[in-house]
């Protein structure tokens, strides 16, 4: 309908970038934003070293006396046990953004394909799908996280226990793609409608072939946002669930961490608590920025 | 308008059932037989027969085929399923496995500590994010919008459990400008509230003040302020009258949306202060693995929260014209 009614002077007389392009061009001249990006590869990067046991695997290792304070040996001090709280404070970054991830995959595994479905069948499809996120949604999120990990823990999944880590990335996961799939349903409806998704159909495109390759590609940037964003959130999460109990065992985790210190603060002993606080300030500081500059720049309605 | 109100209505017993399925499905599916647990591990084979009648572990989960051959056609519905179903809608949630007590009688001894936490936070949180939103609203675009935005984004990045734990050790225990920990019904309890409502109110400061001033920045831009400007209005009056007016419905959404978290109380809160509500009976639930009074809490918050949603959005279909096209 709009190339009906436009004009001359609708049609830009520079040719115009792409949605990617020009999104790649505001995050690069995002100074800030480009920092910040740095120190969350950073935080991949300790993640990824410790998950290939080039770093902090020793954590366990005793290196001096209870609750000794930081010093040149000990930079962050140590623990009870006499553990170094920066090997420990190391190995959180990889559990928490394990955690973060996997969660934040679980999550779009569920919540893309089926907003997806809802918005293309309509139709009895839509019905129960959004009549299952509704339902979801009545329950508060905080509340409903718990149930699940609640119920999870100790529970087996094809043969093998759940438990720790695993009980929290599922709780998370599984609890929280309502909302990119009511997003993506909304976004489909609308991209339905187009001219692209016509002619795929005119020429005898499966199904299932314009929603993966037509369909799903057009609203990517939204996904990218949804995952930005949900990462701090799945930070945050595993450290209140790990606080409570029905997250990491046996393993130090930022939650972990804090959940010892609320007995050592009475002690003066600040270095665990002020460590693990600091790890996870300083990735959700720039994770914040990173997912806002990327909104910034993905967003047609911000974008000039 | 009327067709959406009607419509809207008969959803809502749709969504409850769901809510019913969902903890169905955790507490009972998954969830499972637990008999062996709580018996312990010496227990007697009559011990462990009687814990799973106790609890209905014996039945099976959905239609009992078998009861309808022995007891005839009314035995068909005695399952898990339809025990669940009848105790849920009759708010008969049967004892907590620790205190004894009845469930129904514990979420209400919580709820009134609960609401006395969850109160004064969230109004003084509402009024201080709004005036804080509006300030930002009226220098936008100066350093000071800058500032008050960086500062709102570094407090949302510290954790809720920093804010709790400091603010506990450093104005608690070391200032002692506060007990420590501690409740009493009544007025008297007002000198242990005072700090958890106060963290409270820090802690929630920069994702709610964030977030209304993108309200307030998205309504300031629309055309009706530009009219008001253009025919002489003070900007005063521009920002508190016909900004703020406006500005109100999204602000009411995000009230309503949180009034079951109001009866909640906030869990982290309570738990560090000993304040005896609702998140601190939860997370003793959680510990004692007391499973019926998690789901009986996670029930009735969500039904609040489905007929608080209901009469926010008929409000609007009342309020707004625009809705009722939809």
């Amino acid at each position: 309908m709009n190339a009906i009614t436009a004009t001359a002077a609708d049609i830009p007389e520079t040719p115009t970038r792409g949605l990617w392009a020009d999104a790649w061009r505001r995050v690069f001249r995002n100074r800030l934003a480009l920092f910040m990006s740095l120190i969350v590869l950073l935080y991949v990067l300790v993640a990824l070293f410790v998950a290939f046991g080039w770093l902090a695997n020793d954590w366990d290792q005793s290196v001096g006396g209870s609750y000794e304070p930081p010093s040149t040996t000990n930079m962050l001090g140590t623990d009870i046990f006499g553990l170094s709280v920066l090997r420990k404070t190391l190995y959180g970054t990889k559990i928490s953004m394990t955690v973060a991830l996997v969660a934040a995959l679980i999550s779009l595994a569920i919540g893309v394909p089926l907003g997806a479905m809802a918005g293309y069948f309509r139709g009895i499809v839509d019905e129960i799908i959004v009549w299952i996120y509704s339902t979801l949604s009545s329950i508060p999120g905080l509340l409903l996280v718990m149930a699940f990990a609640f119920v999870l823990k100790d529970k087996s999944l094809f043969g093998q226990p759940l438990r720790g880590i695993t009980v929290v990335y599922l709780a998370l996961g599984l609890t929280s793609w309502v909302g990119i799939c009511r997003l993506i349903r909304g976004e489909v409806i609308k991209h339905k409608q187009r001219d692209y998704v016509a002619a795929a159909r005119a020429y005898g495109c499966p199904r299932w072939r314009i929603i993966l390759l037509h369909l799903i590609p057009n609203v990517s940037h939204l996904i990218l946002i949804d995952f930005s964003l949900r990462f701090v959130g799945f930070i945050h999460a595993e450290v209140i669930l790990s606080f409570l109990g029905l997250g990491v065992k046996d393993e130090p985790s930022w939650g972990v961490m804090i959940d010892d210190a609320r007995l050592e603060l009475s002690r003066d002993v600040w270095w665990q608590m002020a460590a693990a606080t600091a790890a996870i300030f300083v990735v959700s500081l720039a994770l914040n920025i990173v997912s806002d500059a990327l909104r910034d720049a993905l967003d047609p309605k911000l974008r000039e | 308008m009327w067709n959406y109100v009607v419509r809207r209505l008969l959803y809502t017993p749709l969504i409850v059932i769901g809510v019913l399925l969902v903890t169905f499905l955790l507490f009972v599916v998954v969830q499972g037989d637990l008999s062996t647990e709580i018996a312990g591990r010496s227990a007697s084979a009559e011990t462990i027969a009687e814990i799973r009648a106790e609890y209905g572990w014996d039945k099976p989960l959905f239609i009992n085929i078998e009861g309808m051959k022995q007891h005839g056609i009314e035995a068909l519905f005695d399952s898990q399923f339809v025990k669940h179903f009848v105790d849920t809608v009759t708010f008969d949630f049967g004892r907590s496995r620790a205190s004894k007590q009845r469930i129904s009688e514990l979420l209400w001894d919580g709820a009134g500590p609960s609401l006395c936490l969850t109160l004064p936070m969230f109004v003084g949180l509402l009024s201080t994010s709004l005036s804080i939103a509006l300030i930002i609203a009226f220098a936008r675009g100066t350093i000071w919008d800058t500032i008050l935005v960086v500062i709102c984004v570094l407090g949302m990045s510290l954790p809720s459990l920093a804010f709790i734990l400091l603010g506990q050790y450093f104005l608690a225990y070391k200032l002692g400008w506060f007990p420590i920990f501690g409740y009493e019904p009544g007025w008297s309890g007002a000198k242990f509230l005072t700090l958890p409502v106060l963290i409270g109110i820090i802690a929630g400061l920069g994702s709610d003040v964030r977030f209304y001033r993108t309200v307030m920045l998205d309504e300031i831009r629309a055309d009706y302020i530009r009219t008001a400007y253009a025919k002489g209005v003070s900007t005063r009056r521009v920002l508190f009258v016909h900004l703020l007016k406006n500005a109100l419905i999204p602000v009411i959404t995000s009230v309503v949306l949180a009034i079951p978290f109001l009866f909640l109380g906030s869990l982290l809160l309570e738990r560090f202060f000993g304040i005896p509500g609702l998140g601190y009976m939860m997370i003793e639930a959680i510990g004692n693995r007391d499973f019926k009074v998690i789901s009986a809490m996670t029930f009735i918050i969500s039904v609040l929260f489905v007929f608080g949603n209901l009469a926010t959005d008929i409000c609007y279909a009342l309020v707004d014209p625009r809705i009722s096209l939809h």
